[in-house]
């Protein structure tokens, strides 16, 4: 097996005021992957991502991109690394060209090579026409997009981006999907992406990793995960609305509202069942969707799990003598 | 990273910050010759003509010496200490920590920076002065060596001041209370001659005094302190307050959690 993007052993993370964000993670990204890091608030998604990017020092642990150890070599791995961070890090008042071309500058690339990548990056990203004016000129998106060009300027392997489309509005996070995918596909950059869209992470991810915190709960493909998800739940618009809950052998119905019905669907249940179910007492099925992205329901039911988990090894210790 | 990058990567740095003291010019290059050239008229013309000769110069030569050092000192130190510590309010400072450029070279053009601006400035009040007085240098080759160390050790002083601040308060609080009167007490207008034995050995133990004497008498060819000692200091000076600020660097002194 080709040595991993970003191979992460035991790392952990306890800030001055004795806060354990990481508890000794251990996470391997294998080159060319589109990987998502998924977890609630705080679960130690942005400090992971920060201790690899060389932004938060760690406590322990062994950290390794392209198979060079940070601990020997750190500056030798960063050129292999592209950081897009959560929030806006780059000087407002400054032209948009001159941050990509500085960031270029930090890497020591001359302006000769850097300026036509420039063009190049700008131009994919719809900002060349922008390239001129200040940065606090520019919208939330084209703020995202900027930070996505500058991270790309010195051709990295791995493209880190912690939640790349939040406040992005949907065409624009779309084209950045296609955007980051190309770049997938087409160079062989391997992507990390934490979101808490997680139909971002469905839609985008070959693998992802489950924290809550500050362990890793699992980390597996995106398909796996999905066909270990027990229970979707099924929402049915009807042509009329009903004055009572319709009983269907089987299944949990709840009334949404009038013309709406939710229906918990456990794996081996079949939707045919439901739709004879419902035919039979008169009651038509104009569409039917699932409630949420299917991995958001395995998502909450897992960090559920885990936080049940906590509190009750939380209970069990204080009721020890 | 290669000499060669490390070059581009130590220009890049160099550059945007020429770039960002001469865009903001009325808030950096402005106000510094505007007050240079108020000392002139009042303390060098109205009030010096009647004050008489000081050490045996003209007030106005006198004080030319000490008006420039005060406006290099000032701006080397607050260019890098509001440059950096923007960076750092805005983050924008992430944008050299994941690079691989070296804490030195980070370092290294901050103070370059710091350094343009306050040779900058103060070129631009040696100029306004040639307004006023006639300016010979007994010491060429003295003088530009003194204001440049001088320059690189509070640029140095600066960037320190930017890494420990908070916030914005922090880096006004050491050149309002600190270095504006360590800068007036250090001889800018007066010799130390004139004070009592008592406050001449308490003048000495400002750093300050030290460079305003070497570098008047790169202009003048009089001190009150040995040059050699005051050459020395200030050397002494730089190479521990960087290293100060290359350790803070590396182990991340108020820039990573």
């Amino acid at each position: 097996m080709a040595t991993p993007a970003l191979s992460i052993r035991g790392l952990t993370k306890v800030y001055g005021n004795g806060f354990h964000a990481l508890k000794g993670i251990d996470l391997d990204v294998q080159q060319g992957d589109f990987f998502a890091l998924l977890g609630p608030n705080g679960a130690g998604k942005s400090t992971t991502l920060g201790v690899v990017c060389s932004l938060v020092q760690k406590s322990a642990g062994q950290i390794s991109i392209f198979g060079i150890d940070t601990d020997r070599d750190f500056a030798r791995a960063k050129y292999h690394l592209g950081v897009v961070p959560q929030e806006f890090n780059f000087n407002q008042f400054e032209k948009v060209i001159d941050i990509v071309l500085a960031q270029a500058g930090y890497y020591g690339m001359p302006r000769s090579e850097a300026l036509p990548r420039a063009k190049r990056l700008l131009g994919d990203l719809g900002l060349w026409d922008k390239r001129d004016g200040s940065a606090r000129m520019l919208s939330g998106g084209m703020k995202r997009r900027l930070m996505i060009a500058r991270a790309l300027m010195h051709r990295p392997k791995l493209l880190i981006l912690d939640e790349p489309t939040a406040g992005v509005d949907i065409e624009l996070r779309r084209s950045m999907w296609e955007y980051l995918r190309r770049i997938n596909r087409e160079e062989g950059t391997t992507i990390i992406l934490t979101t808490h869209y997680l139909e971002e992470a469905e839609s985008l991810c070959r693998n992802v990793a489950i924290i809550n915190h500050g362990e890793i709960i699992r980390n597996t493909s995106v398909r796996a995960l999905l066909t270990e998800l027990d229970t979707e739940t099924f929402l049915f618009d009807l042509a009329a609305p009903l004055e009572a809950v319709p009983h269907i052998e089987g299944f949990e119905v709840q009334q949404v509202d009038g013309a709406q019905l939710a229906v918990m669907v456990h794996r081996g249940q079949r939707l045919n069942d439901i739709f004879a179910a419902l035919g039979e007492q008169g009651i038509e099925v104009v569409s039917m969707r699932n409630r949420a992205n299917r991995l958001e329901e395995m998502f909450v039911t897992m960090v559920e799990q885990g936080n049940a988990d906590l509190a009750r090894a939380a209970a069990a210790a204080e009721a020890r003598p | 990273m290669s000499p060669t990058q490390i070059a581009i990567a130590l220009w890049t740095l160099v550059h945007k910050e020429i770039k960002r003291f001469t865009r903001i010019w009325p808030q950096t290059l402005l106000p510094p010759s505007i007050t240079m050239t108020m000392y002139f008229i009042i303390f060098g013309n109205l009030i010096g003509s009647r004050i008489g000769d000081m050490d045996g110069f003209s007030y106005m030569d006198f004080i030319v010496p000490g008006l420039i050092m005060m406006a290099v000192i000032t701006n080397s130190y607050s260019n890098v200490a509001s440059s950096f510590f923007s960076n750092k309010f805005q983050r924008s400072i992430e944008e050299m920590m994941v690079s691989p450029m070296p804490n030195w070279v980070i370092l290294t053009g901050f103070v370059l920076g710091g350094m343009a601006r306050g040779l900058g400035v103060g070129l631009i009040v040696t100029i306004v002065s040639l307004f006023f007085t006639r300016i010979s240098m007994a010491h060429p080759i003295l003088t530009i060596v003194v204001v440049v160390l001088t320059s690189a050790l509070f640029s140095i002083g600066g960037f320190i001041n930017a890494l420990l601040a908070d916030k914005f308060d922090d880096i006004s609080i050491v050149p309002t209370f600190i270095l504006t009167p360590l800068t007036y007490l250090g001889g800018v207008f007066y010799s130390i001659s004139m004070l009592p034995a008592l406050w001449q050995g308490v003048s000495m133990l400002n750093p300050i005094l030290y460079m305003v004497n070497v570098f008047r008498y790169g202009f003048l060819g009089v001190s009150d302190i040995p040059v050699v000692w005051a050459l020395s200091a200030i050397v002494a000076f730089i190479v521990v307050l960087f290293g100060i600020a290359l350790w803070m660097l590396e182990h991340g002194k108020g820039i990573r959690s």
